[in-house]
């Protein structure tokens, strides 16, 4: 548990946070428009959660855990301003294709969620190693995406035309609405899957644990779907339901 | 001082043309998550307008008269992140106090708008496009507005879904996001207007 290598395979396969947590929608369907953006995304992420993760993990002994949340807000937002000066410096292009998504890093779940579930529990090196793991992670599943977009939608792989000339591009898969398609058939497909290993699993006599299954923790999760409150408020109302009968 | 009808333009250019989560994909997790039924989704809407205009507000007169003047416009992100965090907890408590049937309404909610990446990013979206206080207010109430629009829409699509034979692997959010797309593409449709 927590060694350099079972973090790396852990960000990048075991709980990839693009294919299996499902994690950071929001700059995942943005920027996926070609295979660069999605790179360019995908590595400032990764930097700023490395560096996140270490500073957290270094502090997690002196930040008191009322406040951890707040906290960890600044250590993050620090971090992105740096990134964003730094690309707006020296990678200006790419900086304005991803525009308005680069301090939006801010709000990505991922890194709250890394710091609160991963650095503020455990050491440098380890934090370290979860955070490029966990980076890694997500480019690749941005670059895959933007990829498949890019081929189906302009017809070329990091801007160099590999579709035959007669293949016409279906545009809309770069633009908005192929977001939609494209997640809604990966989700699909890992529906798919996961029914697959729930029946192997249940073939073997073992329970099958989903690994992006709702903890019922929105404080570790950050994906806003905010079961805890919907739960808590329909029990409120059937409750209420009951006691009128009564 | 912006006439009347530059103003307009912004309202729709923010509320349908790029409406916030069909073409510009903030505040997707609400989106998805809050969009069972059209009561829900309502409440979720009018509590995002209601947090994204303020937090608008606030945003653009920190960063005219305090950022600005201290020359310290570069940390505007954590700037706006924190008092945007800050003033859901304020509304919240406020509301409790004040007009508590208003925070029976829209209490639930409140506590998720924080993590919306929508009310950060309308924040940056006034900054970058340097609109003044009051095109910034106009702009965040109707970009909340595109986000109420569409999230009752798909409400009321999801709620004519129950019913539907979907395929399995396809129950749940791929056909949610498979809607969600049509209903980017009749979106699009909007990009004439301006």
């Amino acid at each position: 548990m927590g060694s350099a290598s079972e973090r790396l395979y852990n960000g990048l396969i075991k709980e990839n946070p693009t294919f299996v947590l499902m994690l950071g929608m929001c700059p995942t369907m943005a920027v996926t428009t070609s295979g660069i953006n999605a790179i360019g995304m995908g590595l400032s992420t990764t930097v700023v959660l490395i560096l996140s993760n270490m500073v957290i993990s270094l502090l997690r002994n002196i930040i008191p855990d009322k406040v951890r949340i707040p906290a960890f807000i600044v250590i993050i937002a620090s971090f992105v301003t740096i990134v964003q000066m730094l690309m707006q410096g020296y990678l200006p292009s790419l900086y304005a294709a991803l525009g308005i998504y680069i301090p939006l890093i801010v709000v990505n779940c991922i890194i709250l969620g890394r710091a609160e579930s991963w650095a503020y529990k455990n050491g440098v090196v380890s934090s370290a190693f979860d955070g490029i793991g966990m980076g890694l992670g997500f480019t690749f599943g941005l670059t895959c995406i933007g990829l498949v977009r890019e081929l189906i939608g302009a017809g070329t792989l990091f801007g160099v035309t590999v579709m035959p000339s007669f293949y016409e591009p279906a545009s809309i898969f770069i633009m908005a609405p192929g977001a939609f398609f494209v997640l809604a058939c990966l989700v699909a497909v890992m529906n798919k899957l996961k029914d697959r290993a729930a029946v192997r699993a249940a073939a073997k006599g073992e329970e099958y644990k989903d690994p992006a299954s709702c903890t019922k923790d929105c404080s570790t999760c950050g994906s806003g779907c905010g079961a805890k409150f919907y739960d808590n408020t329909e029990k409120v109302n059937t409750s209420d339901e009951k006691g009128g009968e009564a | 001082m912006s006439t009347l009808s530059q103003l307009l333009i912004i309202a729709i250019g923010s509320a349908l043309v790029n409406n916030v989560v069909l073409s510009q994909f903030l505040g997707l997790c609400p989106f998805l998550g809050v969009s069972k039924k059209v009561e829900t989704a309502s409440g979720m809407g009018a509590a995002v307008i209601f947090v994204i205009t303020l937090a608008s507000a606030v945003a653009a007169l920190i960063y005219k008269f305090i950022l600005t003047p201290l020359d310290i416009t570069y940390l505007q992100t954590i700037v706006f992140i924190l008092v945007i965090a800050a003033l859901v907890q304020f509304v919240e408590m406020f509301l409790k106090k004040a007009m508590p049937p208003l925070y029976e309404a829209l209490g639930v909610y409140l506590p998720l708008i924080t993590t919306n990446c929508a009310v950060l990013g309308v924040a940056l979206t006034n900054v970058s496009k340097s609109y003044s206080i009051l095109e910034s207010v106009i702009n965040g109430f109707a970009t909340a507005l595109g986000f109420t629009i569409s999230i009752i829409i798909l409400a009321g699509l999801r709620e004519k879904m129950e019913y539907n034979d979907v395929p399995k692997a396809f129950q749940g959010m791929p056909i949610v996001l498979i809607t969600a797309g049509l209903m980017a593409i009749a979106f699009c449709g909007f990009s004439g207007l301006i």
